[in-house]
């Protein structure tokens, strides 16, 4: 195809990408080396017939408004905000780290550290979820198989439900359930025989249930592709497998995991991205105050009244250095087979 | 291979695959059941702590309203609380979405796949880092901009915002689809003296229905399950359902009309059951040409 042709086809959706997607991130970076101006305070000379006078310092709200709508970015900050307390904290974590106390109080302390906080439950939640669904989404798929045809369309059906629901519905049908009035929530507490047993006073019990929303969310999408790769398993091999002597778990092992790696890897990378930014869960389970997202402490920047832009940006660049970092080995793996094609 | 092997399958393999089965499917459809169930009922039935028997029999709702079934949640939600404003907002905006997404997407894909150039590759990967960018990260650098330039708060914007977080995606999903379809049949059409547009429109449009429609299902789904976007990007008034719902959340819970919210739920989730219900195959052929091609 010509390149001309080429451009004309492709050109609207090009720019919105470039319009849409790439200046923001070029946005953000920008943004996050600057902060919010300083208000700007004047010298008032206070008199009082009998006291004298006072000078005192106030906040000069139209020279503050004016210096805002001429630089509306703020004021340049360099790389202060990525190592200021709020970020990478680098000052807090160096004496933290060099205090003398035990092992259990160090991680509790760098757990205080709004950041860190998020990124680990971040990981967290991407590398327990991603497995665990696979696994469930593979019980399923060869559970399923193992059914009656007639069975499988409502099966499907159902299974779909808990992928397709909007993250924040989704999370919200669960927390409810959970919620102390909720029908799981009083189950929960009444097994406990522990009244203030909840989501909310307990974070270990907001973690277990944001990681088990995870799952129910994310395993329909296994379930479906290893569905789908179950019905190319080769009935051949199956076949001499079991003149083989091989027995129903050793063909499994043996035969149904080989053939369903490449998508097993493939599903692997999609959810690991997808799980890298869950941020409605938290929302819909107002978890925040146990478990927070590196895509939650954005919105909280974002949110309210005074919005920070440059703390926004400083999480979102390093949100984004994240997410490079997961997907580097899908990109040299797409880099290898073009070369490949190529030659 | 299933029906060879399953007369010979023991009846412990089987009741363990019935069981398992039977558990999936109440962990997946019941959270559902029970919250459209609950809706109908006063919120001392669905968040009753005494027992749970009473969001089944709807105790306290036959005490309040005299009926074992109410619809006050729904009144409260739609008709108080404004929240036909909200689905209809959503409506403009999810088919907004899908139309310009799938027009752009199309034309893109195309190209994309008929072309044996180096940068047609580069276009996808980056389209494949752009996919995978957390919605919220671009949103933080839309907000100065959008304030700056006076266009935040109103649904045009983020209708374009949506679309080109949608584009990696549709590109991808249409790429691959054009790659299935034999590049022999646009050709001979410009051997018989059609433009590459022309052989376009007469010749591949007419047979590229089947992955538009496809496609078009994921790029409603982004459209309507969107929080980040909509919530940060509109107005109050001119919110869509899913960041309506949110916002009902902080101002509902203090005046107890929690049943508002689940009203509303349940209101946004028919229209994914409808979709599920008559698209499942489309879905999960979806789902699966995505990761065989991946």
């Amino acid at each position: 195809m010509p390149h001309k042709t080429f451009f004309a086809f492709i050109l609207p959706s090009l720019i919105a990408m470039v319009l849409f997607i790439a200046l923001p991130i070029a946005s953000v970076v920008v943004q996050s080396l600057y902060v919010a101006h300083e208000r700007v305070m004047v010298e008032v000379e206070n008199c009082q017939p009998f006291g004298g006078c006072t000078t005192e310092l106030r906040v000069d709200a139209a020279a503050t408004a004016e210096l805002q709508r001429e630089q509306p970015l703020g004021r340049f900050n360099g790389l202060g905000t990525y190592f200021n307390r709020a970020h990478l904290a680098t000052a807090e974590l160096g004496a933290i780290v060099s205090s003398d106390l035990g092992f259990g109080d160090k991680l509790a302390r760098i757990l205080n550290l709004p950041f860190y906080k998020a990124l680990i439950f971040t990981l967290t939640y991407c590398f327990v979820v991603t497995p665990l669904a696979m696994i469930l989404g593979f019980a399923i798929a060869l559970a399923v198989n193992a059914l009656p045809r007639v069975t499988k369309g409502p099966i499907i059906f159902f299974s779909l439900l808990p992928m397709i629901i909007t993250p924040l519905i989704g999370s919200l049908i669960l927390y409810w359930m959970l919620s102390p009035n909720g029908i799981l929530g009083a189950t929960i507490q009444h097994i406990f025989n522990d009244r203030t047993l909840s989501l909310r006073a307990s974070p270990v019990l907001t973690w277990i249930a944001l990681l088990v929303y995870g799952v129910w969310t994310n395993g329909p999408f296994s379930f479906v592709v290893f569905y789908a790769g179950l019905q190319t398993v080769p009935g051949d091999t199956l076949e001499s497998a079991m003149i083989d002597g091989a027995s129903r778990w050793e063909r499994i092992r043996y035969v149904i995991i080989p053939h369903l790696m490449p998508l097993a890897t493939f599903v692997a990378l999609v959810q690991l991205m997808d799980n890298f930014r869950v941020f409605e869960p938290i929302v819909g389970f107002s978890a925040e105050a146990n478990a927070t997202s590196l895509s939650w402490l954005i919105y909280n920047d974002l949110s309210g009244d005074a919005q920070q832009f440059g703390s926004a940006g400083a999480t979102s660049v390093l949100t984004i250095i994240g997410v490079v970092i997961l997907l580097m080995p899908v990109l040299a793996r797409t880099w290898r087979e073009f070369k490949h094609k190529a030659v | 291979m299933s029906d060879v092997v399953a007369h010979r399958r023991p009846a412990a393999l089987n009741i363990l695959i019935y069981g398992f089965i039977v558990l999936w499917l109440i962990l997946a459809a019941v959270p559902f059941l029970w919250t459209v169930w609950g809706s109908f009922k006063v919120e001392a039935d669905f968040f009753s702590r005494e027992s749970w028997w009473h969001a089944i029999f709807g105790t306290n709702t036959v005490r309040q309203t005299g009926e074992p079934f109410t619809g006050a949640g729904y009144h409260g939600a739609w008709v108080l609380r404004d929240f036909w404003r909200a689905a209809f907002n959503t409506v403009i905006v999810t088919v907004c979405v899908t139309v310009i997404s799938l027009t752009l997407g199309t034309l893109g894909g195309y190209a994309l796949a008929r072309s044996g150039h180096r940068y047609a590759f580069w276009i996808l990967i980056a389209a494949l880092v752009f996919r995978a960018m957390p919605h919220i990260t671009l949103v933080s650098g839309y907000l100065l901009p959008f304030f700056q330039l006076n266009i935040w708060g109103v649904l045009p914007t983020s209708i374009i915002v949506l679309v080109a977080i949608n584009q990696p995606f549709t590109l991808w999903m249409l790429h691959s689809f054009f790659l299935s379809i034999p590049k022999d049949l646009d050709e001979s059409a410009m051997v018989d003296g059609c433009t590459r547009f022309q052989a376009f429109r007469l010749v591949i449009m007419p047979v590229m229905w089947p992955g538009v429609v496809t496609t078009g299902l994921f790029s409603f789904l982004l459209g309507y399950n969107d929080f980040a976007v909509t919530a940060m990007l509109l107005s109050a008034e001119n919110q869509t359902m899913v960041p309506k719902i949110s916002s009902f959340l902080g101002s509902i819970q203090e005046t107890g009309n929690v049943m508002y919210a689940v009203a509303a739920v349940v209101s946004a989730t028919v229209p994914l059951f409808i979709l599920v219900l008559f698209f499942q195959r489309q879905i999960v052929s979806g789902l699966t040409a995505g990761a065989v091609k991946g």
